[in-house]
C-alpha cells in the first residue's frame, strides 16, 4: 500500500498500529472510562476529533514551531480544542458528559494525542496527518468500545444499554471497577500475542512494513542502519 | 556396584519432606474446622467445599494441560488452595460460587503468574475478595442457624452486644464454614506446629497485635474497650483462620523471622483499621492480600547480615 495517503494512514491507525492494542498508549483512559461500551464510544469520538483538528493545526504550524518549545505549543493547540470539544459535549450530550467527568479534560495530556503531534503531524504534511488523525481516533474508540462492550456484559450483563444475558445471570461487579479494567485488557492483550498480531511485544522484522515515518518502534534500529550506510 | 559403596555426587541425606507432604499435614490441620464447619451448617457446606477442591484442581489440570506444561496437580497444593477457599465460604453460596472462585484463584492468580510459589498474593484469599468485590451480596449472605437469622459475632461485636466466649470456641454462631469454631483452628495450629510445618511467631503476632491494635483504635475513638469485645476480635471471624493457615503461606509471606512478625503486625494493623475505622465489619483477608504485596520489601529490609569482615565500598 502507498505510504501516507488517507487509506493507508486509516489501516494503520484501527489496525496496524492500534493505539490501544498495539502501541499501548493512552491506558489511562483505557482504563478508567471503559464501564460500558456507550462511555467507550464517547471517550473515543471526543479524542479521535481533538486528534483529528490537533494533528492537522501542528501539521500546518510545524514549520513554524521552534523546535525548543515545541512541546508547549502543542499543549496549547490541543487544550485549545479540547476545550472546544468539553464545551459541545456538555451542551448536547450531557449524561457522556457526566459519564466521563474529569477524563475529558484529561485528553489534553493522553498521551496519543501527544505522541502523534510528536512522531507524525510535526513530520508530515497536514492531509496524512488529518487522516493519521482521524484513523488514530478510530482506532482509540474501536478499542474503547470493545473492552467498554466486555466489561459492560460481564459486569452487568449488557450491551449499550440492552439486556442481553438471561434472568439468572448474576452480574460479575468487579468487572465494571478498575480491576475489571485490567483483566480485560490483559485477556484481549494475551489472545493478540497469541494469534500473532501485531502488538507492544510483538516486534520485529516479521512485523516491520518499512515504513519508518509514523513507526513508534523506539528499539528498532533500521533507521540509523540505514543513515550509516 | 555394591550398593553400599555407591558413588553419587552430593547431597547424599535429602529430606523426606516434599511438597505434597507439606500441603498433606495443611490439608490435616483443616480438617477439623471443615467438619465442625458441616456440623453446624449441615452437608451443603460439605458440598461448598468439594465443589471448591475439585474446581481447584480441575482449572490447574486443564490448564497445564492446555499448555502443555508438566502438569503438578498431585503436589496438593491445589487441594489446599481449594479448602482454604471453601472454609472462606458462607455455606448459602449457590453452586458456582466456589467453581468460579477456584478456578479465579488457579488460574489468574496462580498458573498466570507461574503456577506454585509465583504468585505474589495468596490465591484462595485473592479469590475471596474477588468474589466479595463482584458478588457482595451473595457473599455476605450469612447463613441462618436453628432457622433464625444470627448475624456474625463481629457484627454483634459491633453494635455493642456480648457474644458468649462458649459459642466462640464451639463454632456455634453463624460465619463462613471454617471460620466459626476457635477450637478446630487451634487444633490444626498445634499440628502444623508440632510438624514443624509452620512457626507459632507469625499466627501469634497476627493475633496479639490485632489486639493491640484494635485496642488503641478503639481508645482514640473514645470506645469502651471490654473484655469480651477483645476476645470477639482475636477469635471471631476469620482472624484464627487468617492467622493459622493464610498468613504463614510459604510463597507469599516473608522468610525471614523478623520478617514474619512485621508481616504479621503488618496484617494486624491493616485488620483493626478496617474493623475498627472502615466502615466493614471483616478485614483479615484484605489485610491479609495488602501484606502479601509488601512482601518483598519487608523481607529486603530484615534480610540477614552475611557473617564475617565487610568488603571495601570501593568494589564495584
Amino acid at each position: 500500500m502507498k505510504q501516507n495517503t488517507p487509506i493507508e494512514r486509516l489501516y494503520n491507525g484501527v489496525l496496524k498500529e492500534n493505539p490501544t492494542f498495539v502501541l499501548m498508549l493512552g491506558m489511562c483512559p483505557t482504563l478508567a472510562v471503559t464501564t460500558s461500551a456507550i462511555n467507550g464510544i464517547g471517550m473515543g469520538l471526543s479524542t479521535c476529533a481533538v486528534l483529528m483538528m490537533s494533528n492537522l493545526i501542528i501539521s500546518l504550524l510545524r514549520k513554524f514551531i521552534p523546535d525548543r518549545v515545541r512541546m508547549p505549543a502543542y499543549i496549547v493547540v490541543v487544550a485549545s480544542f479540547v476545550t472546544v470539544v468539553e464545551l459541545l459535549m456538555q451542551a448536547y450530550v450531557r449524561p457522556i458528559y457526566t459519564a466521563l467527568g474529569l477524563y475529558i479534560p484529561l485528553i489534553v495530556v493522553n498521551c496519543i494525542i501527544l505522541g502523534r503531534a510528536e512522531s507524525y503531524a510535526s513530520k508530515n504534511p497536514p492531509l496524512a496527518s488529518f487522516f493519521d488523525g482521524l484513523g488514530m481516533g478510530l482506532g482509540f474508540t474501536l478499542a474503547l468500545t470493545i473492552i467498554g462492550a466486555v466489561r459492560e456484559l460481564l459486569g452487568s450483563g449488557s450491551v449499550f444499554g440492552v439486556n442481553i444475558m438471561p434472568e439468572s445471570f448474576e452480574p460479575v461487579s468487579i468487572m465494571v471497577m478498575a480491576p475489571g479494567a485490567f483483566f480485560v485488557l490483559s485477556v484481549l492483550t494475551a489472545l493478540q500475542n497469541r494469534f500473532k498480531a501485531p502488538s507492544a511485544t510483538n516486534k520485529g522484522d516479521k512485523f516491520c512494513s518499512g515504513d519508518c515515518a509514523g513507526c513508534m518502534d523506539k528499539t528498532c534500529r533500521i533507521m540509523e542502519r540505514s543513515d550509516k550506510e | 556396584m555394591s550398593k553400599t559403596l555407591n558413588v553419587s555426587i552430593s547431597p547424599h541425606i535429602r529430606s523426606r519432606e516434599t511438597t505434597a507432604t507439606i500441603m498433606a499435614d495443611v490439608i490435616i490441620a483443616l480438617v477439623p474446622s471443615i467438619a465442625v464447619g458441616v456440623w453446624v451448617f449441615g452437608a451443603r457446606a460439605f458440598a461448598i467445599t468439594v465443589l471448591s477442591v475439585v474446581s481447584c484442581v480441575l482449572s490447574e489440570y486443564l490448564y497445564e494441560k492446555l499448555l502443555k506444561k508438566p502438569v503438578t496437580v498431585t503436589d496438593l497444593s491445589a487441594v489446599v488452595t481449594g479448602l482454604i477457599l471453601a472454609v472462606n465460604l458462607y455455606s448459602t453460596a449457590p453452586w458456582w460460587l466456589p467453581v468460579l472462585g477456584g478456578a479465579f484463584a488457579i488460574i489468574v492468580v496462580k498458573m498466570l503468574y507461574g503456577g506454585l510459589g509465583q504468585n505474589f498474593m495468596n490465591p484462595a484469599l485473592a479469590a475471596r475478595c474477588f468474589l466479595l468485590l463482584s458478588f457482595s451480596r451473595i457473599m455476605t449472605d450469612y447463613p441462618k442457624l436453628d432457622g433464625v437469622s444470627s448475624p456474625t459475632p463481629l457484627v454483634l461485636a459491633k453494635q455493642g452486644e456480648v457474644v458468649p466466649v462458649r459459642d466462640l470456641l464451639l463454632g456455634t454462631h453463624s460465619g463462613t464454614i471454617g471460620e466459626t469454631s476457635a477450637v478446630a483452628i487451634i487444633i490444626g495450629f498445634i499440628y502444623l506446629c508440632a510438624r514443624g510445618i509452620i512457626k507459632p511467631r507469625e499466627p501469634l503476632s497476627v493475633i496479639l497485635s490485632t489486639g493491640v491494635f484494635v485496642t488503641m483504635f478503639s481508645l482514640i475513638q473514645g470506645n469502651p474497650i471490654t473484655l469480651n469485645y477483645l476476645a470477639v476480635q482475636m477469635l471471631g471471624g476469620g482472624m484464627l483462620l487468617g492467622a493459622v493457615f493464610m498468613a504463614s503461606d510459604y510463597a507469599t509471606t516473608p522468610v525471614t523471622p523478623w520478617g514474619q512478625v512485621i508481616f504479621g503486625c503488618c496484617v494486624g494493623f491493616i485488620t483493626a483499621l478496617i474493623r475498627c475505622v472502615g466502615g466493614g465489619t471483616e478485614g483479615v483477608s484484605y489485610a491479609i492480600i495488602i501484606s502479601n504485596l509488601l512482601t518483598p520489601f519487608i523481607e529486603k529490609l530484615t534480610a540477614p547480615k552475611p557473617f564475617g569482615p565487610r568488603k571495601e565500598r570501593a568494589a564495584k
